[in-house]
């Protein structure tokens, strides 16, 4: 074992895995964090804290992290190379693990643009392939980036992100190698409306042995309305949402009913897929919801590993 | 070439309204070459600082004086028989020249006109793209002669993040080509693809502490 962490006991015990997201307050509102955590606990793996999302002023990660611990919940930490440079990329890391956090995710981080203190200065000292490969070294051969000794080094389980749905399509699986090969043991992926694309991706990660070499987690966003889904087809780069899926979302009686069985479906497909060995379920501002899609897509109950 | 803008009229104004003598500095060099700080410019400048100067009932028109480069001492010294009879001095130079202006008459106040935005190329006429973020540790060879460091909004090293639209563009704006969608294209053209294949670890930042270099021809000359 690598940290010990819940969610690397299910990936190593093969089951299937499912974890969840959570989006920390615009302040200091602990209550905000408790109560979303509390629609998740006992129903996911681990529940990644997301690091200042689409760069807007959020409690920490590891300060939201800790009160998920407190509620009971395992987090994966996530950290952007946005808005700090190495110094405070380890330091942060010893102090999350210190305090007991065991899985981390390595991003680069929306753009500094897109938040509400867009002309502020990014960081980017190093990227995301290049953050993994520092914890990994922390971690494996317990030294800084620097090469001097750690007195205490972290044991973080490694996650990073791909996604199979930006160009160039034909780099994606590549870019998967790269993450592979500077230490990533799972990874969380975009989230997924054309799962013909992501089919033909994960064949590509199968053929190329990484599959075997690292853990897939499929990313699902349920839609809750046609209106959301349009927009997001529109307007977020990355995103591919096929017109079948937004006409059968906009034309249903209950698009938000229609959002979750679509969610369900697609979790059931996923569990099938060789190569792919769980669900990441980012119900954005809808952790509610999370309960009933896992009972519904029959996640439930959790493995005790 | 040094990219340069001019600042807004108004603030160029509030640095200079209380001197009663100001000469406004131009540079033949690379702001002269952007149509910013040239003697057109200038003149431009003087003219609008009247204007607007009179406005507010001053009378005050800054002389104009423009020397072939304000980065070198050995274009001063025309400059130096007159700097002493003026108050202040505008400069028009990049933020190098103003420097080197205001080190040369450390008495008088200087105050920059421009912004000096990039290093860059002149796409067309008038119309100048950055491309150097002189980071002191040049890549080109291995990115298809595109910086990812300049060109790149989040300066990736290892290959595009995951906000490349679906017509190659970056995810900042519908109008800027993805740096690493334009390194990827060109390198599978000159069938060169395994460059960017193996991770390119941390970079050491040269360019955080203030550069000086001595040409080796002349180490010598310059040896303590």
């Amino acid at each position: 074992m690598k940290s010990g962490s819940r969610l690397e006991r299910t990936l190593e015990a093969g089951q299937f895995a499912f974890t969840g997201e959570l989006g920390p307050p615009q302040g200091a509102n602990v209550d905000h964090v408790r109560k979303k955590a509390s629609y998740l606990k006992g129903i996911v793996d681990a529940v990644n804290i997301t690091d200042n999302q689409t760069a807007v002023v959020r409690m920490s990660s590891w300060g939201a992290g800790l009160i998920a611990i407190q509620e009971g919940l395992e987090p994966n930490y996530q950290m952007v190379c946005r808005d700090r440079n190495r110094i405070a990329i380890q330091s942060d890391i010893l102090g999350a693990y210190a305090h007991g956090i065991r899985n981390m995710l390595c991003l680069s981080g929306d753009h500094q643009q897109f938040g509400n203190h867009p002309l502020t200065k990014g960081v980017f000292d190093i990227d995301s392939i290049q953050l993994i490969g520092l914890v990994k070294r922390m971690r494996d051969e317990k030294k800084f980036l620097s090469g001097d000794e750690i007195d205490g080094a972290p044991q973080m389980l490694i996650g990073a992100a791909e996604n199979p749905f930006a160009e160039p399509f034909e780099w994606r699986v590549y870019r998967l190698a790269k993450k592979v090969e500077a230490g990533a043991d799972f990874i969380q992926t975009q989230c997924i409306y054309d799962m013909k694309m992501f089919r033909e991706w994960v064949k590509q990660a199968n053929d190329m042995g990484l599959t075997e070499k690292v853990h897939i987690l499929a990313g699902i966003t349920p839609l809750k309305s046609g209106g959301m889904a349009r927009y997001m087809a529109k307007n977020v780069s990355g995103i591919i949402i096929p017109d079948e899926v937004i006409d059968r979302i906009v034309q249903a009686k209950k698009p938000a009913e229609e959002g979750i069985q679509f969610c369900v479906e697609q979790i059931e497909e996923l569990k099938e897929m060789k190569g792919v060995h769980g669900v990441h379920l980012m119900a954005i501002e809808w952790e509610h919801k999370v309960p009933e899609i896992a009972e519904r897509a029959k996640l439930l109950p959790r493995p005790q590993v | 070439m040094i990219v340069a803008e001019r600042k807004p009229l108004d603030e160029i104004k509030e640095m200079i309204k209380t001197f009663k003598k100001v000469l406004n500095v131009g540079c033949g060099g690379c702001t002269s070459i952007c149509f910013t700080g040239g003697q057109r410019e200038v003149g431009q400048l003087n003219e609008d600082l009247e204007n607007a100067l009179k406005q507010e009932g001053k009378m005050l028109r800054p002389d104009g004086f423009t020397i072939e480069r304000q980065c070198n001492g050995d274009f001063y010294p025309e400059l130096d028989e007159i700097a002493n009879d003026y108050d202040a001095i505008l400069s028009m130079a990049c933020g190098a020249g103003v420097q080197f202006l205001a080190d040369r008459y450390p008495s008088k106040p200087v105050f920059p006109a421009l912004n000096t935005t990039f290093v860059g190329i002149d796409r067309d006429i008038g119309w100048f793209e950055e491309n150097c973020r002189t980071c002191r540790e040049c890549v080109l060879g291995e990115t298809a002669g595109i910086c990812p460091i300049t060109r790149c909004a989040k300066s990736l090293f290892n290959g595009p993040c995951g906000g490349t639209s679906r017509d190659g563009k970056c995810e900042v704006s519908k109008d800027t080509p993805c740096a690493w969608f334009e390194i990827f294209k060109r390198l599978k053209e000159q069938n060169r693809l395994e460059n960017i294949l193996k991770i390119k670890p941390a970079r050491e930042w040269r360019n955080q502490t203030r550069g000086t270099m001595v040409h080796e021809d002349y180490q010598e000359r310059y040896a303590k």
